[in-house]
């Protein structure tokens, strides 16, 4: 039986290791991940789970931990946000390679400097280009799911790639919702146990893990590494197919809402996504014919299915919660990529919006709509939402 | 009942209203409501201003925007209105403003400068009386739902002793229930 609790983002999927119980978790606090840790340590210690917990003295430690043991055959998980994410990331650029199917939720917190402890994609917007699978949640539920999923999806032999895990810091991580916990048993039989073919422990089939490779096969490997983010794209959707069974719900690459037959949409990830439906429901009762695209997968990004889900539209807005310095934002980038074989492009724009955790409202989002209605929009130009003049 | 009802508690850090917007909105939890409770964050230290959140709803909540035109407003420390527009987004026509304050309403109504239905409570006092210290959380939610009825007594009784039971033993958690049935009844307009 499926249970609903009132929990927040960060005990959603707390949860969800309890579920899984992982082999191995080793992870270091920060904010606003901490109380993920902290939950999941009190599992460990009432006995609810059977995890070896590491407490480490930093997170360059807890991903050299948790590569370790998974490289030695465990299902091992670690979670992190902004700093500690930059400060663990020569061992993260490193698992991809490796192969290993680390599984990290990721609370998103703007980077430093200024220090700022608030939600903004920054952080796992600057691991994108490494190899590591990247899901968006836009609540605790999908933050929940998005973690089942990730397990199954980094563990398949097509795909034996490591998956962040995003929802956005204090919004969802520290906000108490609704969540539907899945019946204990279904879920463990999802998620089942690691089967890997090969791993360290196995005395009898000795192997080697991360050797040196110079020019000679260095170029080899990383082909293959993008030959299995290319699978993730398949294996996503079947798994998705499989956990739709538990829970009900369905795990496309992205959400299409109220697009059917919309002019202009916005496209946006995570929480801000949840308060942009109101705002298209809000216009739609005014009758202007507005939609949202909110993507998912972002790692690797389905081009194609997003071309053909965006190129019938007018207008659309893309809204970035990152910048890419002297480059195009993050989510705008792809917009446009996936939009570059279309016969009938739509005019795009560009916002950013909520750095360092700046509020967005759902007055704000209708600003946008209108603004793409009017037509007003320029594809070179980066606005911004709520900065101060 | 509205379909989705909105409640902003302005309160100093160590006050306690980060907890009591959550058990709030696990009261309303309880009774088959979608709640959301969050509070701002900044550099936490006691005696800081805190702001925190309840929505309550009778739908399916998506939006992830802080609280603009809350139904009602507690002030956990009237002395906050000094610095902070805590009648922010309130409406005189239909908003509740709640205070804990030992002054009149009139005195409090000229302090924040709002017009609407305003009710003031020594939540403080009560809160000292019975357990020697000043969390006014669990007074305050007491007078909330004497003014507006947002969710049961019995929701809100039951919500707390499954929260402190564990935590404080029964004694205060008996306490704390004396409190929140003082503040129902005394909650003065």
């Amino acid at each position: 039986m499926s249970k609903w609790k009132s929990i927040t983002g960060a005990q959603a999927v707390a949860e969800a290791m309890r579920q899984i119980n992982p082999d191995v978790v080793a992870a270091y606090p920060i904010t606003p991940q901490t109380p993920i840790v902290e939950q999941f340590a009190s599992f460990v210690a009432n006995g609810i789970v059977d995890t070896e917990m590491i407490p480490v003295e930093s997170e360059h430690s807890a991903m050299s931990c948790t590569v370790g043991a998974s490289a030695a055959g465990a299902r091992a998980m670690c979670a992190t946000a902004s700093q500690g994410l930059a400060l663990m990331w020569e061992v993260v650029a490193a698992v991809p390679g490796l192969r290993l199917p680390i599984v990290m939720p990721i609370v998103n917190r703007a980077l430093s400097a200024p220090i700022n402890i608030h939600c903004d994609h920054s952080d796992s917007m600057g691991a994108t280009t490494i190899g590591w699978i990247q899901i968006y949640s836009e609540n605790a539920q999908e933050a929940y799911e998005n973690t089942l999923l990730a397990i199954r999806l980094a563990e398949h032999k097509d795909v034996l790639l490591p998956v962040m895990v995003m929802q956005d810091g204090f919004i969802i991580s520290h906000g108490v919702e609704n969540v539907e916990i899945f019946d204990d048993d279904a879920v463990r039989k999802f998620v089942g146990e690691r089967n890997p073919d090969r791993y360290l422990l196995d005395v009898d089939h000795p192997y080697t893990i991360g050797p040196l490779a110079l020019p000679d096969y260095y170029f080899e490997i990383k082909r293959q590494q993008e030959e299995a983010m290319q699978n993730a794209l398949k294996v996503y959707l079947e798994v998705g197919d499989e956990l739709s069974k538990i829970s009900g719900h369905k795990y496309p690459y992205f959400e299409e809402y109220k697009t059917e037959d919309a002019e202009v949409v916005i496209v946006v990830l995570s929480s801000t996504a949840g308060t942009a439906k109101d705002a298209v429901d809000e216009l739609r009762e005014e009758g202007k014919k507005v939609g949202l695209i909110k993507p998912i997968l972002f790692r690797p990004f389905p081009y194609k299915e997003m071309r053909k889900a965006l190129e019938k539209f007018k207008a659309i807005g893309v809204l970035d919660r990152s910048i890419a310095f002297g480059a195009y934002a993050p989510l705008y980038t792809e917009v446009r990529n996936a939009l570059f074989e279309s016969e009938n492009k739509p005019k795009l724009q560009s916002y950013v919006y909520g750095l360092g955790g700046k509020d967005i409202f759902k007055s704000d989002i209708k600003k946008v709509f209108e603004e793409l209605l009017s037509g007003n929009v320029n594809p070179e130009e980066q606005r911004y939402i709520r900065l101060r003049g | 009942m509205k379909d989705v009802y909105e409640v902003r508690m302005h309160a100093r850090a160590g006050q306690g209203a980060k907890s009591g917007s959550q058990l709030l909105a696990e009261a309303a939890f309880k009774e088959g409501k979608w709640i959301q409770s969050f509070p701002e964050y900044g550099s936490e230290r006691r005696g800081a201003p805190t702001v925190s959140y309840t929505r309550i709803s009778t739908k399916r909540l998506r939006t992830h925007e802080p609280i603009v035109n809350p139904d009602a407003v507690l002030v956990f420390d009237p002395g906050l209105a000094r610095t902070i527009d805590v009648i922010h987004g309130l409406s005189e026509e239909n908003g509740v403003l709640i205070v804990n304050s030992t002054d009149s309403v009139e005195e409090v109504k000229k302090q924040t400068g709002f017009n609407g239905k305003t009710y003031v409570l020594d939540a403080t006092g009560i809160s000292l009386s019975l357990l020697g210290i000043d969390a006014p959380n669990v007074p305050m939610l007491g007078a909330l739902l004497k003014v507006t009825g947002v969710v049961k007594l019995e929701s809100l009784e039951e919500v707390i002793k499954e929260h402190f039971l564990e935590k404080l033993g029964e004694e205060k958690v008996n306490k704390n229930l004396e409190g929140l049935r003082k503040a129902y009844e005394e909650v003065a307009k």
